[in-house]
């Protein structure tokens, strides 16, 4: 099994960077006091809306950019300040870079040409390389006669080649259309799998996130908001940004009163109240606010924890999203699968009981 | 058929686009002919003859004048060249840098400024020089004509440069290669169409400098177009359509392999 | 300040320095060679002339002075150059007249070759080209022996009974017209071309739709997009145009000069360096404003569009 070949070292360690472009009042935080360990083989991803700073760490990783502040370490060793060709790390980019004027194997070899590696050993590691990336029949083609998921593989040959101690990638995918795209999600999970290389991968798209990577980086406006598995980062956000970036959830706020073993009671507007999970650091009192993602909820005979007027049905054919009006006025979505071909017995106009299932609700950080 | 509406026409456009091409190339065709004239007037046809070829190519000033043309435009064109492939290299790939607008101006100065007016001003000094150094080589007509020929040579480049993508660079380094070895196995052979382009541009250019040469040379030193010039201000033979034809061949050979070169590499 | 940040100034210092050791050599070049040069002239144009050409160094404002007036030799008065504002006249009527006239010309021919398809359109652009890398001596040589009394022009003519007498075109301010024409046509195409096969038809399209006539088109949407082209092209054909030396040498014989020959007769029979020097300083200072007033207009205009 994979996972538990990801040890506790550390590949990457990313302290108190800070990059600000210009300087005083009017300069631009584009990260400030990012804080994170990549451990060695794990598949991390740095995901966020454009403009968060996940491309600005990870040019720093690579060298093409340096922090105003803070370190960055590999395996130990600070690599802050070295240029990129001292690094051991390799980049697939957003466009691919592929050199023009060379064809495939040349593209592939160049890593190792420049570290001088004999003619013989490069021979045999570019042949590899598209023996692993399934490229082996283009060795001879050039670079711009390629269709963009051929191009794609090569980028990934030429950047492992080397044998990096991490291979990082910008959004590498973003190209491609939805199949290709789909199929290069699973190429590169093998890729990782058979090469046990660590990989950073920067990503706007949550769905790629959650079903590649160990463990995944929100980023907004150059912060770190959280970083964990992408279970933890879906089903216990710790912020209204990430709970709202990834997946759909309806927010709710209400009144907290006392956190006991994670757990506190939130009376809502309409007097129900909701147990929900609650981190030592939440304010013990006051208005808080929790989420609740559609698919946790269900309408119930009986009473329920909420109450609701069905404002609209939307049939989505795998599930149906039930659009309610609780009866404190708030919008809550609710989404039931089609488990049946009869259909859903739930009518717009309707009154209904919502039942949550237990554990789903969790409080963030507004 | 009916002919429907073309967005593109203009009236009118078409016909003034073919009448200048034709009148054009008509004045250089009818010289071109009358280097083939066995008269020994460039007004009445009086047969078929290579005659002209041959006084030219037996005209001593011609010869001395054609190979004093080759060496100066060889030699200004490939100080220009690597000249301005060094400044292009530094004033693009960046972000604006103090400084950068200054090095742009001055490099397209020698554009904005009459030739009459650089051709004095390289008279004076080459006088005081001359004067005060005792040298009266052809250095001074070769500093002139790379000097003019920098910013021809240096717009293609830029150009092809900032087409240039970032990344193949940043690539480059990110697998090990030193900047100097990026240099030579990504960056040259990248900008190469732009740099043998900007050559010939700049060959060309030397090769037809009449203004400068004709003010900065030195006694003995004509290049065939001030050898030439100096001949019609005299009265003019089918010897100078002969000279001229061998020289417009000799253009049409340099832009249809700078043709070649620029389509090869797009 | 963080030592990381000291790192990224440092990089930027010495990769500007770089930078300027890098763009050095075309610097001094031009510096030495083009640039420089002209503070000397301006210097001589305040000298007084030495007896066989160059300078006494001497101050003397009497070559500024010569470029507008003459002084009697006999009762040291001051009257107006007329000989030279003919000369300026001449030079700058001449030079706008061939900047509109390749204009009128080369605006369509840029057109009608940015709208041909992309195969045939490689051949126009080389066909262009070619005259263009072509000496301008031998285009003039070229114009020459087409404009002359005996000429193909003036025969063909006298063949078709349009005329008796062959036209004297040569050695006139229109031979001189029509030979800068020639000579300086590609270079107003070039560029217009430029612009033009960038432009995006569908913009065009998009203005018949709006019921827009052929005239408005090209007044509203094709010319407003093509202006890079057509001020580039203006200048490249203005500047050479007002200093032209080898069409007014060539096809303007003895009598119909231009600044340039102006400027040669000083450095040459006139032997007086320092009114060669004013007068050169006189076309710097012409080009400099016709530059300013043409770059100044556009942006005025822009702003208004915008």
């Amino acid at each position: 099994m994979k996972n538990t070949t990801i040890s506790d070292d550390c590949a990457v360690d990313i302290r108190a960077v800070r990059k600000a472009y210009g300087a005083g009042e009017s300069a631009f935080v584009a990260l400030d006091n990012a804080t994170v360990s990549v451990r060695e083989n794990e598949f991390f991803t740095l995901l966020g809306p454009s403009g968060c700073g996940k491309t600005t760490l990870l040019r720093m990783i690579a060298g093409f950019d340096y922090p105003t502040s803070g370190e960055i370490l590999l395996n130990g060793s600070d690599i802050t300040s070295l240029p990129p060709f001292q690094r051991p790390v390799n980049t697939v980019f957003q466009n691919y870079a592929l050199f023009p004027h060379m064809t495939v194997a040349e593209n592939v070899a160049f890593g190792l040409e420049a570290l001088g590696k004999p003619r013989t050993e490069v021979k045999a590691r570019v042949a590899e390389m598209l023996r692993l990336v399934q490229l082996e029949h283009l060795a001879g083609r050039r670079t711009n006669q390629m269709s963009g998921g051929q191009q794609q593989r090569v980028a990934l040959a030429r950047a492992l080649a080397p044998q990096p101690k991490v291979l990082l990638l910008d959004e590498p995918l973003s190209a491609l259309d939805y199949k290709l795209r789909k199929e290069m999600q699973s190429e590169l999970k093998r890729l990782q799998y058979e090469t046990g290389i660590t990989f950073i991968f920067v990503t706007h798209d949550q769905e790629e996130a959650l079903t590649m990577s160990d463990r995944i980086a929100v980023m907004s406006a150059g912060r770190i908001l959280q970083i964990g598995t992408p279970r933890e980062i879906y089903n216990r956000p710790a912020d209204r940004f990430v709970a709202s970036f990834i997946g759909e959830t309806n927010f709710l706020t209400g009144a907290l009163h006392g956190v006991a073993n994670g757990k506190a009671k939130i009376t809502l507007k309409s007097g129900q109240s909701v147990v929900v999970n609650a981190a030592s650091d939440a304010p013990a009192s006051g208005d808080v606010t929790f989420i609740v993602r559609p698919e946790h909820a269900s309408v119930v005979e009986g009473s329920g924890d909420l109450r609701g007027i069905v404002e609209k049905v939307v049939y989505f054919g795998t599930d149906t999203h039930l659009h309610l009006r609780l009866s404190g006025g708030e919008a809550f979505t609710v989404r039931q699968q089609n488990g049946s071909v009869s259909g859903s017995a739930v009518e717009a106009g309707q009154a209904v009981a919502v039942a949550i299932a237990e554990g789903a609700a969790q409080v963030v950080r507004a | 058929m009916r002919k429907g509406f073309s967005v593109r026409h203009q009236p009118g456009f078409t016909a003034i686009a073919i009448a200048c091409f034709a009148l054009l190339y008509l004045p250089v065709v009818t010289l071109v002919v009358y280097a083939f004239n066995s008269a020994p007037s460039v007004a009445a046809w009086g047969g078929f003859s290579l005659h002209w070829f041959e006084v030219a190519l037996t005209n001593s000033d011609v010869i001395d004048a054609s190979v004093r043309s080759f060496q100066i435009a060889t030699v200004a064109a490939t100080l220009a060249t690597v000249f301005a492939t060094m400044a292009a290299l530094a004033t693009t790939r960046t972000r604006r840098y103090r400084g950068q607008t200054f090095i742009y101006a001055f490099i397209n100065q020698p554009l904005m400024v009459p030739e009459i007016v650089t051709a004095v001003a390289l008279l004076i000094i080459v006088a005081q020089l001359k004067a005060v150094t005792g040298y009266s080589g052809l250095g001074y007509l070769i500093a002139a004509h790379t000097a003019f020929c920098i910013p021809f040579a240096y717009l293609p480049i830029r150009a092809r440069l900032e087409n240039m993508d970032l990344s193949l660079e940043r690539a480059a380094a990110d697998l090990y290669a030193k900047p100097l070895y990026t240099f030579r196995r990504v960056t040259l052979p990248l900008l190469w169409p732009g740099i043998l382009g900007a050559f010939m541009l700049a060959f060309v250019l030397s090769l037809d400098d009449v203004v400068i040469t004709e003010f900065v040379k030195s006694g003995g030193q004509d290049t065939l177009p001030t050898y030439m010039l100096g001949q019609i201000r005299r009265g003019i033979t089918p010897e100078m359509n002969a000279i001229s034809t061998a020289f417009l061949l000799l253009s049409v050979v340099i832009v249809t392999l700078f043709f070649v070169v620029s389509r090869k590499c797009t | 300040m963080t030592s990381a940040n000291d790192l990224t100034t440092k990089l930027e210092a010495v990769d500007a320095r770089r930078r300027w050791l890098l763009a050095s050599p075309a610097l001094l070049t031009i510096f030495l060679a083009a640039i420089g040069p002209l503070f000397i002239v301006l210097a001589y144009s305040f000298l007084t002339p030495g007896d066989y050409g160059d300078v006494k160094w001497q101050f003397s404002p009497d070559a500024w002075i010569g470029v507008f007036f003459e002084r009697d030799i006999f009762d040291d008065t001051l009257s107006l150059a007329t000989a030279h504002v003919d000369i300026f006249w001449r030079s700058v009527k001449l030079a706008l007249i061939t900047t509109v006239a390749t204009l009128f010309f080369g605006f369509p021919t840029a057109y009608f070759m940015a709208t041909r398809n992309e195969r045939s359109r490689d051949l126009w652009q080389f066909l262009i080209t070619i005259p263009f890398w072509t000496n301008l001596l031998i285009r003039t040589l070229a114009i020459l022996q087409i404009i002359r009394n005996e000429g193909i022009l003036n025969t063909a003519l006298i063949k078709l009974g349009m005329i008796q007498e062959p036209i004297q075109i040569l050695f006139t301010d229109t031979a001189i017209l029509i030979g800068m024409v020639y000579v300086y046509l590609p270079l107003m195409v070039l560029p217009i071309y430029a612009s033009l096969e960038r432009l995006d038809f569908r913009l065009v399209e998009a203005g018949y739709d709006l019921y827009a006539t052929r005239w408005r088109v090209l007044r509203k949407i094709i010319l407003p997009l093509a202006k890079p082209g057509i001020i580039a092209g203006s200048i490249l054909v203005f500047i050479p145009a007002i200093g032209a030396f080898v069409s007014p040498s060539v096809l303007g014989g003895g009598k119909n000069m231009m600044f340039s020959n102006l400027i040669e007769l000083q450095f040459g029979q006139g032997r007086n360096w320092p009114l060669g020097s004013a007068l050169s300083i006189t076309v710097m200072i012409i080009v400099m404003a016709a530059l300013l007033v043409y770059v100044r207009n556009n942006s005025a205009k822009d702003e208004r569009h915008a």
